[in-house]
């Protein structure tokens, strides 16, 4: 059962447009609507705010600004991580940068409360700020750490020395933008006040720090919130912590003791939710004229908000990927009066492969050797930074059959040597790795009396496919047909797990399922095997096979109804649990990563420089699948997300304002049908037996990693021009394009 | 079939009385009657005041295709469609083309294929795919299209996305969406 490619669980719901999300939680009754005003400056201070004419507006009850709205907790940097951390807004008349909520319209209607918000008169004070990550890049910070807690700077062995005495040496700077998230469901929440408590509908990837955040900000007894989320609309990082509509509708539920609801606008997500932060990465590669690589050194610059430091793990891959015997990696940050930065899909790792996996195609072209062969050349034994031994590694694995499977072979040698009418042809390539994180997640599982599996626990499916893996899992444990098991995710009164991110969710919570299920079964065995009246009754338990709704042992067969019916009439029930991989001996002992190999094949107009891909291979090893129809899914996802980086993707920042100029999916580009032709994932067998019981590693992530160098590396392969300065798009490949007889 | 479905105190203000408008709308063959402020947008009428919730709001602005609708058998952005100009009209939903325990054939294949993930912009990927079969059938050509004067088209996997490119889906669940529709225009598992 596990690894099958059973159709998702929850797909009849969402695809009859019956799964119901945050906004469209009815339970309450008739909720008053939200609408925030943002600040129109990028830095400064509000001198005036009018509220009265909104406040008369029709339908209007409440318009909360820093002059009436309630005290809050404050964000406390002694609480470990950002997204459990107090989130208060409208604490001031401070801007710390554009679109920063400055007031918040309540009325009976959602086009009352936006007309309403057109009219709150705000003048502010200042306006100028740092925006331009180009003249601040020398104005740089160390970080105590990254994200995810990982090392600032490593280095290993001397790597000017190395460097220097290389035979070959790539010496380059790449640039990569501003992103965003931008799931599908706009961040939302729906707060129905119910006596002392809270009840919060919100759209959000980890409820524990829902439910902490929202606590912490409103100063209440966490027991009194109670998040609900069964359905998530996307998240990719961007969902993993609350926002300021969950705050506001909160506070303002609370205030005027009725449900509130609020949906940001498209517009709002892009100032409101965070961003993936700008780079600028040197990247210097020294090589032995036989293609082996002495010295690695991967240095980052960042932007960041200088209230809430965020400096994604660019370099972190780049630790673990290549074999050289000098090293360096380090992360700088430039604070910035932008909105913060946050974690989105593939943190670090996205943009931080974009660049190393570019210059690594720059070192093979240097070389003149096929790229394929100069990865291969450069596996290494052990994890060249932290000297332990791969668990699972088989990335050479994922090359070789990438290879064969692409037509690799069929590679065009010399770059824009190859023509198709009006396209120029070409192929790329890459290598993919992740490192494999988990966390702490509890499962509850109960077997009830007419034979039905229900699995509980805080998790959230965010299209991940939560609800269809743990099924599976469950179904697996206990014997049970899939139909029989039920899953129920999303509600703070369930067991607590570290929610979906950072690709932990899936084996977080099926090892605490899978968990769960074992202790079930020992209860189930006792009871049966003990008891007389049933036929299992002194047969040895180690025997047991739980099959299609039966427990057997030998020729004696007992239905799971009947045993739980006899015993526990009201149902077995145990908990299972994985544990922080901190705490888990394997993850120091062991570099416990996922792997792959991108490959792709572009045209590109000789005309126009127009950049069409063709089409697009990953070969992954990512221990054991829980479902492979899932799984393939979420890797070509995150292969598309790959494409959207190298060749659309970037917020512009208007340097006066400090504001995203392109900010609606007319202007802010992201993959659409028509951008996206045969793209496949294929996933070679395996188990990881040092990650966990179940041998399985996160997906989510993996798939973007190296994807958009794969792309870069077929537009030079297709023209003979590089650009380092990503997204690829026509300005900056057209001036370097061959000319042509046509 | 008509039923009293203004559910509540939506589009009524507690101030100064808003100009609210009485309009029946025919969706999924029942005719719904409702007082709108004139500013509500179909989607917006669909979702808050008939909690037909299966149309998705992504961007109101005609931009990501969450909302689509069918409208006289035709796909529409119902975020930019105003609910007081469609009293004539016959509109169709997600719920409206089935419902889990008797998905359309269409809904069949977004499952069977995995044509989604997160599922928020699958009501609309769904909803426009069915109004762009229509639209092939009827002979209507696209960019992709290789010979516009052509009375019969074929449905390339080209003609598929070019069609489908309003529909945003940023799982990017893309190449099981367009197996999925290829599927169904091919006659495949009803």
């Amino acid at each position: 059962m596990i690894g099958q490619a059973l159709n998702r669980v929850d797909g009849p719901l969402k695809v009859a447009g019956q799964a119901t999300y945050a906004y469209e939680q009815w339970g309450a009754g008739q909720p008053l609507y939200g609408f925030i005003v943002g600040a129109t400056i990028g830095k400064g201070r509000i001198t005036r705010i009018d509220t009265e004419d909104a406040e008369r507006a029709p339908g209007v009850v409440m318009v909360m600004t820093y002059h009436n709205a309630p005290a809050q907790g404050v964000r406390d940097e002694s609480v470990p991580a950002e997204y459990w951390r107090a989130q208060p807004v409208l604490t001031g008349p401070d801007i710390h940068y554009y679109g920063e909520p400055v007031a918040f319209v309540v009325a009976t209607a959602l086009e009352q409360a936006r007309a309403a918000a057109g009219l709150v008169e705000v003048e502010y004070a200042g306006g100028h700020g740092r925006f331009n990550f180009a003249e601040q890049e020398d104005e740089v910070y160390i970080p105590k750490v990254v994200n995810a807690g990982l090392p600032t700077d490593t280095a290993v062995g001397d790597f000017d020395a190395g460097f220097d005495s290389s035979a070959v040496k790539v010496d380059q700077e790449y640039t990569t933008p501003y992103e965003l998230s931008m799931p599908m469901e706009p961040h939302a929440c729906l707060v129905e006040p119910r006596d002392e408590d809270l009840v919060v509908y919100v759209s959000c990837q980890i409820v524990d720090a829902a439910r902490a955040s929202v606590a912490a900000t409103l100063r209440l007894d966490p027991e009194r919130v109670h998040i609900v989320t069964p359905f998530v609309g996307g998240g990719f990082g961007s969902k993993l912590g609350i926002h300021s509509e969950t705050i506001l509708a909160a506070l303002a539920a609370r205030e005027l003791r009725q449900p509130v609801k609020v949906a940001m606008t498209r517009q709002q997500i892009f100032q409101l939710v965070g961003n993936r932060p700008t780079t600028s990465q040197r990247v210097r590669l020294g090589a032995e004229q036989d293609g082996r690589l002495s010295a690695i050194a991967h240095d980052v610059t960042m932007h960041t908000n200088p209230d809430v430091e965020f400096a994604e793990q660019t370099a972190a891959t780049t630790r673990s990927l290549y074999a050289a015997p000098h090293r360096l990696t380090s992360h700088r940050l430039a604070p910035l009066d932008l909105p913060p930065g946050t974690d989105v899909r593939a943190p670090g790792e996205a943009p931080g492969m974009l660049a190393v996996e570019s210059a690594m195609d720059e070192l093979a072209q240097a070389l003149g050797m096929d790229p394929v062969e100069l990865r291969i050349l450069n596996e290494p034994t052990v994890d060249p930074e932290r000297d332990v031994p791969y668990s699972d590694r088989h990335l050479v694995d994922c090359l070789r059959e990438g290879a064969r499977r692409f037509g690799w072979e069929h590679r065009p040698a010399t770059p824009a040597s190859v023509r198709d009418g009006r396209w120029l042809v070409g192929y790329g390539m890459s290598a993919a790795i992740r490192g494999h994180f988990q966390g702490p997640t509890a499962a509850r599982v109960r077997l009830e009396a007419d034979g039905t599996g229900v699995v509980q626990t805080d998790m959230t499916d965010l299209g991940t496919g939560t609800y269809t893996v743990l099924t599976q899992v469950a179904a697996d444990g206990l014997g049970l047909p899939p139909d029989r098991v039920r899953t129920e995710l999303g509600r703070s009164e369930f067991p607590t797990s570290w929610g979906s991110g950072g690709s932990w969710g899936a084996a977080s919570s099926s090892n605490a399922v899978h968990g769960a299920c074992m202790a079930l079964r020992e209860q189930v065995l006792t009871a049966a095997c003990g008891d007389t009246r049933s036929p299992l009754h002194g047969l040895d338990p180690a025997d047991a096979v739980f099959s299609d709704g039966n427990v057997v042992i030998g020729g004696a067969s007992e239905a799971l109804s009947e045993i739980v019916a006899r015993n526990h009439p009201e149902g077995f029930e145990a908990e299972g649990g994985t544990r922080f991989m901190g705490d888990d001996p394997n993850y120091t002992d062991y570099s416990i990563n996922t792997y792959g190999a991108h490959f792709a094949e572009v045209g590109v107009d000789a005309d126009t420089a127009e950049i069409r891909l063709r089409r697009m291979l990953g070969v992954f090893s990512v221990g054991r699948l829980l479902n492979a129809k899932t799984a393939r899914s979420q890797l070509i996802g995150g292969m598309i997300w790959g494409a959207g980086a190298a060749l659309e993707e970037e917020a512009v920042v208007d340097l006066r304002s400090g504001a995203f100029v392109n900010r609606d999916f007319a202007q802010y580009l992201v993959p659409v049908h028509a951008d996206v032709p045969d793209v496949d994932a294929v996933v070679l067998d395996g188990y990881d037996d040092k990650a966990n019981v179940l041998g399985a590693k996160g997906v989510g992530e993996l798939g973007i990693c190296g994807a958009g160098a794969s792309i870069a590396n077929a537009v030079f392969n297709a023209t003979g021009v590089r650009v380092r300065d990503f997204p690829i798009t026509i300005e900056k490949v057209l001036p370097g394009l061959p000319l042509m007889d046509s | 079939m008509v039923s009293d479905s203004d559910t509540g105190a939506a589009g009524r203000s507690q101030g100064e009385p808003a100009q609210l408008s009485a309009i029946e709308l025919n969706v999924n063959d029942q005719v719904r009657r409702l007082e709108v402020d004139p500013r509500t947008s179909l989607l917006d009428a669909l979702r808050e005041h008939l909690r037909l919730s299966g149309t998705k709001k992504g961007c109101d602005h005609g931009q990501c295709g969450a909302c689509t609708v069918l409208i006289n058998g035709r796909r529409v952005n119902s975020c930019l469609a105003l609910a007081v100009m469609h009293e004539d009209d016959e509109i169709v939903t997600i719920e409206g083309l089935g419902v889990p325990d008797g998905l359309h054939p269409m809904q069949r294949a977004f499952v069977e294929r995995d044509g989604f993930q997160c599922g928020y912009c699958t009501p609309g990927q769904i909803c426009s795919a069915v109004g762009m079969l229509t639209e092939v059938e009827a002979g209507w050509p696209s960019h992709a299209t290789a010979d516009v004067a052509s009375p019969r088209i074929a449905l390339t996997d080209e003609e598929i996305r070019e069609r489908m490119s309003g529909n945003i889906c940023r799982c990017a669940a893309y190449p099981n969406i367009v197996a999925a529709i290829r599927g169904i225009a091919e006659g495949g598992p009803q």
